[in-house]
């Protein structure tokens, strides 16, 4: 903490000190999941796990880096790819998992030099295009057998009640590991340049920050995420099927969950995703009506409360539970 | 001769290409959107002209004149709704709510009218296959050849309108610089909804035609703003006749594609879309380079 006469500048308040303790308790509860909860509960954890992932992979894109993809399924469908071959040349299957999404994260880097050179919605739309071509080059595989797809067989050596457990421990890491990361991230020298580009990309450069640099570690960091997220889902779904695997619907939910929470805020995607998740979860079954109101959600957030809901308590409150950022306090007022 | 019956086969498909991208070409043009719903808008003008012609029993090209002023009207909707308190919001923003409208839009159409894979092809007689033959392997078919001149009839009247009316332009002050347009007395929240109707108008013509040379579903839409896109960045972005340039090089690439392969019609047209896209990138990039080269430090 830094002392400017009358003023301070700071980065815990007593609110996140305590939200910090908070989510720590948090973490920990969750890591007994398997030991406390039921079968359905801990199903339902890791899929929510790894939703919360994919938004905040999307948040850390669009967000703070102010890139806006439409392609992420790229990675997510890639990671399961690889993982789905790794198996089959005889790795075991939780190293594939773990191996395939890191090889679709590095597929990220030369990718980064290409994609980072094009601009707003030529970005968005150039992205999802990569991501059908991966689709259907994935299709050409034997292996995969076009749309029929194939399975992870591999993966039951381990009964359902130890892969059960294994996944959300999985799952509960990654989620972790990567929301640590990003948080990390966002307040090192290369986050605070990352949030200048999002708002005045000319002006940053103009001021020396690396805008390349910062963008291609936010694409990169994303990218990994992505691909791990879909290497989770395949080690629940246990099948791929390049459709489903590929499907522009993931990012439809990225998108969904990070408006709805709150776009450039670290909490907001999490938040979405757990809303997203209820709301799947009681709707499901009324069929595409809920897709529909999805969109409709997303439209009307990006229209009129472009920071989401979290960005609403924060400017009225004043909250930040998990501070990127820094404030300035004066003496004598609150 | 497969080869010169695909290659003309693929300059025809790029008419419909190209008079399905004008309209994203057009409103990027003008407001600097990129509308994401634009493929679903053009799958709703097909479903309305299935609709329309169906209840009363009409040709599709007639249905066509109750449904493109209704088209037009959504344009002007969609801008006053949502395209221009995106814009305000800034650059991102469109992107957001245009795709959120996209998901909204299949999803209510899935609803009305099911998942059904739909043609219009049964409900213009024998136009859908009619074709006129060349020589004993070669034939152009009617329907592709009067989209092709369709579409060249619409991007000339556009050019036209653009170039030489009064409203054209308007539009075209608008598109350089909104603020000092308004300055000289022109509304540009009128330009914008006109422009836009115009723009949904003519992706309403485009689903139609899709309609009636293919099959549609509500889930068409996304892949059909892929190949708009397509086309217009290959063709380069802003200029109308590079639109069809660039649909006739996506579809004669889609068309030699798909002779290796099943997959290779769409395969072929993403790889040659983002092999012009690098080669532009790396001609930039090379250039900017020379000139950084060639500049000397300034002294002071």
């Amino acid at each position: 903490m830094t002392t400017l006469g009358p003023m301070s500048v700071e980065r815990w308040t007593r609110a996140s000190r305590v939200s910090g303790v908070a989510v720590t308790m948090l973490a920990v509860i969750f890591a007994f999941g398997p030991l406390l909860f039921g079968a359905n509960m801990v199903d339902k954890l890791t899929t929510l796990f790894i939703y919360v992932i994919l938004a905040a992979m999307w948040n850390a894109l669009a967000g703070y880096a102010g890139l806006v993809s439409v392609g992420q399924q790229a990675f997510f469908g890639l990671g399961a790819y690889f993982a789905i071959q790794l198996a089959a040349h005889g790795l075991a299957p939780y190293p594939s998992l773990m191996v395939g999404a890191l090889l679709s994260g590095l597929f990220a880097l030369p990718l980064s030099f290409f994609m980072l050179r094009l601009r707003g919605g030529e970005f968005s739309i150039g992205m999802w295009v990569v991501a059908e071509v991966l689709h259907l080059l994935v299709n050409l595989d034997k292996l995969v057998q076009g749309e029929t797809g194939t399975s992870l067989i591999s993966l039951n050596a381990y009964t359902p009640e130890s892969r059960r457990a294994y996944n959300y421990w999985l799952a509960l890491t990654a989620m972790v590991v990567l929301l640590g990361l990003i948080f990390a991230f966002l307040r090192s020298r290369l986050g605070a340049s990352v949030q200048a580009i999002r708002d005045d990309e000319e002006a940053a450069a103009s001021l020396g920050v690396r805008v390349l640099a910062a963008k291609r570690t936010i694409f990169v960091l994303a990218a990994l995420g992505c691909a791990v997220a879909g290497t989770l889902w395949l080690a629940t779904s246990i099948t791929f099927q390049p459709k489903t695997n590929f499907g522009i619907q993931w990012t439809a939910y990225m998108i969904f969950m990070t408006l709805v929470g709150g776009l450039g805020t670290f909490e907001g995607p999490i938040i979405g995703a757990v809303l997203f998740f209820i709301v799947q979860d009681q709707l499901g079954d009324i069929g595409v009506w809920y897709l529909a109101g999805l969109g409709v959600a997303a439209m009307a957030f990006a229209m009129f409360m472009p920071r989401g809901l979290w960005g609403a308590v924060e400017d009225k409150l004043g909250l930040q539970l998990l501070p990127i950022g820094y404030r300035l306090r004066v003496k004598g007022e609150p | 001769m497969v080869w010169v019956d695909q290659i003309i086969e693929g300059i025809l498909l790029g008419g419909y290409y190209a008079l399905l991208a004008c309209g994203l070409s057009f409103m990027f043009g003008v407001m600097r959107i990129i509308n994401l719903a634009h493929g679903d808008l053009a799958v709703l003008g097909a479903f309305l002209v299935f609709a329309v012609a169906n209840a009363f029993d009409l040709s599709p090209f007639v249905a066509l004149i109750v449904v493109l002023p209704v088209m037009a009207v959504v344009g002007w909707a969609l801008c006053r709704g949502v395209l221009e308190r995106s814009l305000r919001a800034g650059m991102l923003v469109p992107l957001l709510s245009t795709f959120g409208l996209a998901i909204a839009i299949e999803n209510i159409l899935f609803e009305v009218w099911g998942a059904d894979t739909r043609s219009l092809a049964p409900m213009i007689d024998t136009l859908a296959y009619d074709s006129w033959s060349i020589s004993e392997d070669l034939s152009i078919g009617r329907l592709a050849l009067l989209i092709f001149a369709l579409a060249v009839v619409l991007l000339g009247g556009l050019h036209f309108f653009l170039a030489r009316t009064p409203t054209g332009r308007a539009i075209r002050a608008v598109a350089e610089d909104a603020d000092t347009a308004e300055l000289v007395g022109i509304n540009s929240r009128a330009v914008y909804g006109l422009a836009a109707g115009i723009a949904v108008a003519t992706v309403g013509l485009a689903g139609t035609l899709l309609a009636m040379r293919a099959t549609f579903d509500p889930y068409s839409g996304p892949m059909q703003l892929i190949f708009a896109f397509e086309a217009v960045v290959i063709g380069g972005i802003g200029s109308l006749w590079g639109t069809l340039a660039g649909g006739i090089v996506l579809g004669i690439a889609q068309n030699i594609g798909a002779q290796f392969h099943p997959q290779g019609f769409l395969l072929g047209g993403h790889l040659v879309f983002l092999a012009i896209l690098g080669g532009r990138i790396a001609i930039s990039a090379y250039s900017g380079r020379r000139i950084a080269r060639r500049a000397p430090a300034p002294r002071l």
